[in-house]
């Protein structure tokens, strides 16, 4: 590290209590601690599934029940993120982080807008980069020239301080990197204004709309009540698609309707990563159901007469065929392996007896054929009335949590690859001519400035022997 | 030309620069160290073009994604991007020896994921879908690979400086004399970290605004969530602890080979061993 004045000299240990806490609450060892410890313990909340029950946890993983119970009531293992010491740790952390801010900030701020603009050989001498020349001719208006022509073009212009017959230049570059840090640092607070405007402004809940109907109220999440919307949503049509011969879904979305005075004011296909927002409320696609039983439309061949009859059936309903038969769908699906729509139904013969399921698909009108039975059964249509499942959220503070990240990044950038880079000469008169002092230093990176500084003595040294 | 094909060649090549690179340390040679790179460039090349042909091969199928989709897919990104900052680091700083403890953990996870791994190209299902998890799993990964690179250099330092030490002064002979010295050894573990931490920052807040998106969530408390967040603190600790504490050197080493340790059970361990929203994994 340089040795400049950025770093505050400790204070005396026996300092009265508030000094003393002051100093606990900037110091570093408590940052680092701070970070450990929230390492530390965020890993239970990993392993113990948050929100479930130490019940329903007991059964699932073969725990032990008393000490998962314990671990509730004592340390609320199973919501810890935000239980009062986890949220305490947070605080702690925040609090260290403006307080070492705060103590640090104004000498930065000093280093910054109140340089050392004069160089003496005291300062050259803590300086790690230094350089001297004298230059055997030329007066020291000449020399004055060149160094300021040199500075100008090869690093920065300076400003000129003439003092006791001597000139002393200064240059710097990138010195608001050295803010990079703060911002950084105010970005994690701001992440943290950020969350607790979404906490206290903000809800999460969640609503089911069937397909054709509307809704102007939801459920939020910790809340008995529904909570009403002051507008109504209308899902017009829900989708599901798979991927070709698969049961992977492939896309989910739902055609909602913003309804406001019961006209319509917005209308939107969401999908998962396609939200619909409204009004600050945004509603995202989050999973789906039949809304009620499914029918099915058939054609039915007689195999002895070749007369066909088209029937329609619920799912789990006996209807009626001629001669006595009868048939029932116990069960359907929207892709049957690579085979598409299908469903499993039986037919029931004129005496009562139960016959043996079998599967008819969509995509193959004559499958049914095959099995050689009286009727011959093909899938017309399957109309299933779907409820869309949506998440709802409401968060006036995700906008500061952007902004707050966007910080970071910008702060962590300054602070990693940029440096405050600062060059000192002073010139002054000596017996046999013009003598020259060249002393650098950077805020960081010091390895990559230690030769940078090298090539840049070298050209001043043949900048000055130039005539 | 299949993608497969590539990454079999993929795997040969990080197999022997590993192999070349200790044959490197033991024969001192410069031309030999040379090859050793030349093989993980091949190998980086072979890699790259399996990738994008992976690549073409999913949209020939149909299906519209970056190769990103499953932890085998994951797993040799892994490896590329372990091979790409080690590349990166060795064009800037040169130090051949360094390949030999970075090269293999590229090879453990090739030779993983050919062998173990399910690496049939299946389609992403809704909630993945999405130009945020591209982004996400870009910058985790180049996180992830510096911190690997900082995990084999921090191992290095820790053979190497009780010797140097012992020595007092004289330049430690034998296999460790090919060793950068420990100086640079502790200087580039901070550098690799310095490159890991922003990109592991970047890979949380891509990965929180996908959440968001997805769910209207931006932070959830899902274990994987958390555990990126574990790694983000410990990699913080480090940055402190040595910038302001004096923390370099062992400590340091340590320091960080416990981080890379984190990472990895954050990358595998939470979906081999604990359970979460994020589908990678357990066959997803
Ligand atoms: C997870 C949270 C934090 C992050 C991400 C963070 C980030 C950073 C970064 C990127 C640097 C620059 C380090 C380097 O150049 O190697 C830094 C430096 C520093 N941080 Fe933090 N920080 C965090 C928490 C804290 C806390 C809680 C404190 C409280 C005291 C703190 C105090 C400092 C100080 C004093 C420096 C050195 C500043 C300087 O003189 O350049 N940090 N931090």
């Amino acid at each position: 590290m340089e040795t400049t004045n950025v770093q505050p000299s400790p204070s005396p240990v026996q300092g009265n209590f508030v000094d003393r806490l002051w100093d606990f609450f900037c110091s570093l060892k408590l940052a680092i601690i701070t970070l450990i410890l929230l390492a530390a313990t965020s890993i239970i909340g990993t392993v113990i599934e948050q929100g479930m029950t130490p019940e329903e946890l007991a059964e699932k993983s073969g725990w032990n029940l008393n000490t998962l119970q314990f671990l509730d009531q004592s340390i609320n293992a199973f919501d810890m993120y935000h239980s009062w010491w986890f949220l305490s740790l947070m605080g702690l952390f925040a609090v260290n982080l403006i307080c070492c801010s705060i103590k640090r900030f104004p000498f930065v701020w000093k280093t910054v807008r109140e340089p050392r603009l004069v160089a003496d050989d005291g300062f050259f001498r803590t300086l790690s980069n230094v350089e001297e020349v004298v230059v055997a001719k030329g007066t020291l208006d000449e020399v004055r020239t060149k160094v300021t022509a040199f500075l100008g073009g090869k690093f920065a212009s300076a400003s000129v301080t003439e003092q006791d017959g001597k000139i002393y230049f200064y240059a710097e570059k990138g010195a608001w990197s050295r803010f990079g840090v703060y911002v950084t640092h105010a970005s994690i607070l701001i992440i943290f204004g950020g969350a607790a405007i979404g906490n206290v402004w903000g809800y999460k809940g969640f609503v089911n709309i069937v397909e054709g109907s509307s809704v102007d109220q939801i459920m939020v999440r910790g809340r008995q009540e529904p909570l009403p919307l002051g507008f109504a949503v209308r899902c017009d049509d829900f989708q599901v698609s798979f991927y070709e011969g698969s049961q992977r879904p492939k896309l989910f979305s739902s055609d909602l309707v913003v309804l406001e005075n019961g006209s319509e004011v917005l209308k939107k296909t969401i999908v998962v990563n396609d939200p619909l927002t409204y009004r600050g409320i945004t509603f995202y696609q989050s999973s789906y159901g039949p809304a009620d039983d499914a029918t099915f439309r058939f054609r039915i061949r007689e195999r002895a007469t070749g007369q066909t009859i088209e029937l329609t059936a619920r799912e789990g309903e006996h209807v009626s065929l001629p001669g006595g038969y009868s048939f029932a769908v116990t069960n359907s699906t929207e892709s049957y392996d690579k085979f598409g729509p299908a469903v499993q139904m039986h037919v029931n013969t004129p005496d009562g007896q139960h016959g043996n399921p079998f599967i008819v698909l969509q995509n193959y009108p004559e499958f049914d054929a095959q099995r050689g039975g009286e009727q011959v059964f093909s899938l017309v249509g399957m109309d299933q009335r779907f409820y869309t499942g949506l998440q709802v959220a409401k968060d006036p503070g995700v906008w500061v949590v952007w902004l707050g990240c966007f910080l970071m990044v910008l702060g962590s950038c300054g602070a990693f690859f940029l440096s405050h880079r600062r060059l000192w000469v002073t010139i002054q008169p000596l017996n046999k001519g013009v003598g020259v002092k060249l002393g650098g230093s950077a805020h960081r990176n010091q390895p990559a400035f230690a030769l940078y500084f090298d090539t840049l003595r070298t050209e001043l040294n043949a900048a000055l022997a130039d005539k | 030309m299949t993608s497969s094909l590539f990454f079999n060649v993929t795997t040969a090549a990080y197999f022997a620069a590993m192999v070349v690179f200790i044959f490197y340390l033991t024969s001192k040679s410069i031309q030999v160290g040379f090859v050793a790179t030349l093989i993980s460039w091949g190998g980086f090349a072979a890699n790259t073009l399996a990738i994008g042909l992976r690549w073409r091969e999913a949209y020939a199928m149909g299906y519209q994604q970056a190769p990103l989709s499953n932890l085998y897919e994951s797993v040799v990104f892994f490896a590329w991007s372990i091979l790409l900052i080690y590349l990166l680091f060795d064009l800037k700083y040169k130090y051949r020896a360094i390949g030999a403890f970075v090269v293999p953990f590229a090879f453990g996870g090739m030779i993983w994921a050919q062998r173990s791994l399910d690496s049939t190209i299946a389609p992403l299902v809704p909630a993945l879908q999405s130009n945020w998890l591209t982004y996400h799993v870009i910058t985790c990964f180049i996180g992830y690979a510096a911190f690997a690179v900082a995990c084999g250099v921090s191992i290095m330092y820790l053979i190497k400086v009780g010797k140097e030490e012992a020595a007092s002064g004289n330049p430690v002979g034998g296999i460790l004399g090919m060793f950068p010295s420990v100086k640079v050894l502790d200087d580039l573990n901070y550098k690799a970290i310095m490159v890991g931490f922003p990109m592991l920052t970047l890979g949380i807040i891509t990965g929180a605004a996908w959440a968001n998106y997805a769910w209207g969530t931006y932070w959830s408390w899902d274990p994987k969530e958390t555990w990126s967040l574990i790694v983000w603190f410990i990699y913080a600790a480090f940055l402190h602890a040595r910038f302001t504490r004096g923390w370099v050197g062992r400590r340091a080493a340590w320091l960080s080979i416990f981080g890379f340790a984190a990472t990895i059970f954050c990358y595998l361990g939470v979906n081999l061993v604990l359970s979460g929203l994020h589908s990678y994994g357990g066959g997803g």
